[in-house]
């Protein structure tokens, strides 16, 4: 029978959560890395057992942590990420010019085919991969040629957040920077060009064909499908069906359409799901209910899901990588809060039970689904 | 024989318990006693000081004998009941963050 491995980084360490595939009882193991802040930990597709999380610390700086065996485990393996090159300047908050630094890394993605290859998303935004499991890193510099000079830092820092491999076309890769945009390479990370048309950024970006410059939140794509890509952006939730050459907005009668995560129903392509979050000023659910809104037409009509998650003075956040699917079926849907409580839905969202309530505030779960 | 007090985290990190004991080459200094602990756990590597400038971590200090010597040159000398292993070298994350 199969079972799900849940990879949940938090403030304060990482904890693995199994069950089997009826999803009803959960063994919690943790803190790993207790302290440190695990910003992002995900496995291999193709050799699940081998784990990769990112270990940092604002006193500390940056390690990457790796299990060869299911993160029973792990090693200390290479840290060193520098740019390529003179790495130049970004647009700052006040419109000068500032230094690309080195922050942290907030994604690693591990490669659909070779356990040992993995990319890692940086804040200052650059894209990193590595070939040998680890052991060291180069940029894929050609990402900063994309009008890097015109990328800004959001209120949480300029980091490259989401890393989408298309399984049909191993050359092309989607990244996401907040606030910069989306960016897709063909020719396996040499060139990148923007692809944000028809992202519409008014309060930020004066220029309504702004090519850069966008604070997309979030994007993701059903890997049977992989031209049709779903985003959260900071205002709006959109829709590309050519490969991001162009979006359209698809956030219908959502009660907010600011959020963070975005993710696609793993048997159902044009399902997809969102959490809406009142606004940039108010980070947490409107009307304080804390709801999981679903589209089953792949956007525009959207439904609540609330079975099971607090409908009053509820005042958390859901982050950007907090949200994950197993390949179950019925697919099974979580989710971690700022608050410290995992949500696990084993029934596509229409109903949820926490797993835990007192993590420290969560920063990314990732689901595995096992034999 | 230089002793050398971790903050928790790197202890953690680099599996050690209790102070660290490390024969630095004379005179000893900041930058020595850094490079001595690094060729030992090479995983500490980038967490008391930049890959590649070698600037201390800005929320990293370095105490001995009751002085701050964080602000000091490293190639400063330490002061003697340090390098005849009387004091401890104290590695600090600074008390920060509110």
């Amino acid at each position: 029978m199969s079972h799900v491995r849940l990879l949940v980084g938090t403030r304060k360490g990482a904890f693995v959560l199994t069950s089997d595939g009826k999803r009803r009882r959960w063994a919690v193991s943790g803190p790993l890395f207790a302290g440190w802040e695990i910003y992002h930990i995900k496995g291999s597709n193709v050799e699940p057992n081998r784990i990769y999380a990112s270990q940092s610390s604002g006193w500390f700086g940056q390690k990457i942590q790796r299990s060869s065996n299911g993160g029973k485990t792990w090693e200390a393996v290479g840290d060193k990420f520098a740019y390529e090159g003179k790495p130049g300047t970004h647009q700052w908050y006040d419109g000068t010019q500032h230094p690309w630094e080195f922050k942290r890394i907030w994604h690693l993605e591990p490669s659909l085919t070779d356990p040992d290859t993995v990319y890692a998303g940086a804040e200052d935004a650059a894209l990193f991969r590595s070939t040998d499991g680890g052991l060291t890193w180069g940029e894929l510099a050609g990402l900063r040629n994309a009008k890097g000079p015109l990328w800004q830092p959001g209120a949480g820092g300029m980091g490259l957040h989401t890393i989408l491999l298309d399984p049909s076309r191993p050359e092309r890769i989607f990244v996401a920077i907040s606030a910069a945009g989306v960016f897709r390479t063909d020719d396996s990370g040499s060139t990148w060009q923007p692809v944000n048309r028809g992202l519409k950024s008014p309060y930020q970006l004066p220029d309504p064909d702004a090519e850069v410059g966008h604070c997309v939140h979030r994007i993701a794509m059903h890997p049977s499908r992989p031209d049709v890509l779903f985003m959260q952006k900071h205002w709006d939730v959109l829709r590309s069906d050519s490969a991001g050459e162009s979006w359209h907005e698809v956030s219908g009668n959502l009660p907010s359409d600011f959020g963070f995560p975005i993710d696609v129903n793993a048997n159902e392509p044009d399902t997809i799901y969102v959490i809406p979050i009142k606004s940039d000023s108010e980070h947490f659910p409107p009307d304080a209910k804390l709801r999981v809104y679903r589209s089953r037409t792949g956007g525009n009509e959207w439904e609540p899901l609330t079975k099971g998650l607090p409908q009053s003075h509820c005042y958390v956040n859901v982050l950007r990588d907090a949200m994950a699917v197993d390949s179950l079926d019925p697919c099974g849907l979580y989710f971690g809060t700022t608050g410290g409580q995992v949500y696990a839905s084993a029934d596509a969202g229409d109903a949820w039970n926490p797993i835990v309530r007192d993590f420290p505030a969560v920063l990314s779960v990732e689901a595995q689904t096992l034999p | 024989m230089i002793r050398v007090e971790l903050p928790v985290h790197l202890r953690r990190l680099a599996q050690v318990e209790g102070e660290v004991r490390l024969e630095v080459e004379r005179p000893a200094t900041v930058r020595s006693v850094l490079d001595a602990l690094e060729r030992r756990y090479p995983v500490l590597c980038g967490t008391m000081r930049d890959h590649v400038t070698l600037r201390r971590r800005p929320f990293v200090r370095f105490f001995a004998c009751e002085q701050d010597l964080s602000h000091q040159p490293p190639e400063s000398a330490l002061p003697d009941p340090v390098v005849t292993g009387a004091e401890p070298f104290l590695i600090v994350g600074a008390i920060a963050g509110g």
